[in-house]
């Protein structure tokens, strides 16, 4: 089912379909300090084109942290990260999404009082040319081009079979569409990397498993990269190629998920350290 | 029908929108032909419309972009003596009297759109009680400056000062425009219902098509979850920048409109309560519900009028009708029943 992971020039692991291809995101050396406290520190991770990569570790090591680096909610304080063999230095968030990252959150960040559609359009609004003016007197570059973003925005939310709930606030959803929507709105901005924090947090099995497969549909169709934070090691070691284990802001193992499964650091990280006898 | 029903949520709540402005301007122009309209009621006709277009406006900063201003009644009176200095510069070159109206209102508009580039700055930086508290200042300073000011016309062209009148060396023709704390005086009554009504329209255009354009929406993504619209990609500065500065010019308009109706103003009259007057009309009507905003402003300007048979305790009535009209609307079990006739409810229904 996956590709198996091959080293590239660089020395990092990514799958072989995308060993021909420039990494989508390397970071390279990054950290982070807030006061004295080192919450990611040395943070290498190489991600291919379309591949989806897991970021797990217990409770606290660092995981959203490096998503709020990626997306330079906080500005790294040490490293370089290339999105694209871009160096995003100095990027505000809404120019790294531009650059091609976008995310969702741990904690449901929708605009609660816009409806489902709309929620949507504001995730193309770059992809939007007309101005304040088109917009106030009707001009027809704001007929057109919203009846594109009208368009759009159906055939991404029929990923997720949400068109009907096109009309809804998006406040007003079950907890599971929520989620759903988050994504659907990243997606709409055209990312080439897709950040999912927790995305099945909360989610029944069955709905995690429909999940898992509209991941993979996502990655298929767009042909994006995904990394994905996740505690359901169920749905991680399924659909993950490369995944990479984060302690106390460190990283302790990188590899495919047979690796990691077995790997002595990662267990011990979980589930603590066999007395000696 | 079926055409109706085919819309769009927002774009047939828009419409009844309209509807509505335009029943209730037909209405009262047959009352003032019939003559059945009271004196009192007739002189408030042309307030009640500068103050529908301020509610709206300041909708627009209030309940859109979800950020309290203190000072919007500053921005009228910028909007208000620009237009009238305006108008009286203009009166030699332009003489037909509703398109000198239109002009100076729109000259009215733009200064109090340059002068909200200025207050944006802090706008763009702070937010919640400490942005309150800047418009706040905004307005008194506003207020205090044109108390000071002193403008005279003659055929040299305008002349300023800070001093007092004698001051600005005016010609034997020339004629005091601003006279400090004075205020303006011998503005000329250009202002009319249908100017007010067409006004109305206009504003109700601007700001339902800017809520439901791409700008609107980002605005309104930025209220709901700042972190989240930026990591879509919507950039905070400029987004609430179209905003603000579109609530700023149309509160100008509405300044112009509303000095134009009286032949002398003073710069009190935009003071601090008339601020949080609007701003009860805009908590009244329903943060971000522009047609509530428009039947709040209505009512609440001619309430006084009908509660005149109280006399002394007019005042008095009018607060306790607005508690009661607060809790009332504020009340689960109304509000259920508003949503039905989808008439109150908030942001919820009105933002979408």
């Amino acid at each position: 089912m996956f590709s198996k992971l091959v080293s590239i020039s660089s020395g990092a692991m990514v799958p072989d379909r995308d060993a021909d291809k420039s990494p989508i995101l390397e970071c390279i050396g990054l950290g982070v300090t807030f006061g004295g406290l080192k919450a990611v520190e040395n943070f290498n991770l190489t991600i291919g084109r379309t591949e989806i990569a897991g970021l797990i570790g217990p409770n606290g090591a660092g995981k959203t942290t490096v998503f709020n680096l990626l997306t330079k909610v906080y500005q790294p304080t040490k490293g370089t990260i290339l999105l694209d063999g871009r160096d995003t230095h100095g990027m505000s968030t809404t120019q790294v999404n531009r650059a091609g990252i976008a995310r969702t959150f741990q904690n449901i960040r929708l605009f609660t009082n816009l409806t489902v559609e709309d929620n949507v359009k504001v995730g193309m609004n770059n992809a939007m040319r007309y101005n304040m003016w088109s917009g106030i007197f009707r001009l027809p570059g704001f007929w057109k081009e919203e009846k594109v973003a009208h368009e759009r925005a159906m055939e991404l939310l029929s990923i997720f079979d949400m068109q009907d709930m096109a009309n809804a606030r998006a406040g007003s959803l079950p907890y599971g569409a929520q989620r759903r929507l988050e994504i659907v709105r990243a997606l709409a901005t055209n990312p080439g990397l897709l950040l999912l924090d927790e995305p099945a947090a909360g989610m029944n099995p069955s709905e995690t498993a429909e999940l898992m497969e509209n991941i993979r549909k996502i990655r298929d169709t767009f042909q994006i990269a995904v990394l994905l934070i996740e505690h359901d090691m169920n749905l991680v070691m399924n659909i993950c190629e490369g995944i990479c284990v984060l302690n106390f802001g460190q990283i302790i193992a990188k590899g495919s998920p047979e690796e990691i499964q077995s790997n002595a650091t990662v267990v011990e990280a979980y589930l603590g350290k066999k007395k000696e006898a | 029908m079926e055409k109706l029903k085919r819309m769009a949520p927002s774009t047939r709540s828009s419409f009844i929108t309209y509807g509505m402005v335009i029943v209730a301007y037909a209405v009262m122009e047959a009352l003032l032909s019939g003559g059945l309209l009271k004196s009192s009621l007739k002189g408030l006709l042309v307030p009640i419309c500068a103050y529908v277009v301020m509610a709206v406006s300041l909708n627009l900063t209030v309940g859109i972009m979800g950020e309290l201003s203190l000072g919007h009644a500053g921005f009228m009176s910028v909007g208000a003596f620009t237009a009238v200095i305006a108008a009286a510069a203009l009166e030699s070159t332009v003489t037909s009297g509703p398109v000198r109206l239109a002009v100076s209102m729109a000259i009215g508009g733009v200064a109090a759109g340059l002068v909200s580039l200025i207050v944006v700055v802090p706008v763009l930086r702070l937010q919640g009680d400490y942005l309150a508290i800047v418009t706040l200042a905004f307005g008194e300073i506003i207020k205090n400056i044109i108390n000071c000011v002193y403008v005279g016309l003659d055929g040299e062209g305008f002349h300023f000062g800070m001093k007092d009148a004698a001051s600005l060396g005016l010609a034997a023709d020339g004629k005091m425009l601003l006279q400090g704390p004075m205020g303006a005086v011998g503005i000329q009554k250009l202002s009319s219902f249908t100017a007010g009504f067409l006004l109305i329209l206009l504003t109700l255009a601007v700001a339902l098509n800017f809520i439901h354009s791409r700008a609107g929406r980002a605005v309104m993504a930025l209220r709901d979850n700042r972190i989240a619209a930026e990591s879509v990609g919507i950039s905070p500065s400029r987004y609430k920048m179209m905003a603000f500065v579109t609530s700023a010019v149309l509160a100008g308009l509405a300044g112009g409109l509303y000095a134009m109706n009286f032949s002398s103003i003073l710069a009190k009259k935009f003071d601090f309560n008339t601020s949080i007057l609007i701003l009860v009309f805009v908590v009244l009507g329903g943060m971000g519900n522009i047609r509530g905003s428009v039947i709040a402003a209505a009512a609440l300007t001619v309430l006084p009028e009908l509660l005149r048979d109280f006399s002394d305790y007019r005042m008095l009535v009018y607060a306790i009708v607005l508690i009661l009209v607060m809790l009332f609307t504020n009340n689960p079990a109304c509000k259920t029943v508003f949503a039905r006739f989808k008439l109150g409810s908030p942001a919820k229904k009105e933002a979408v």
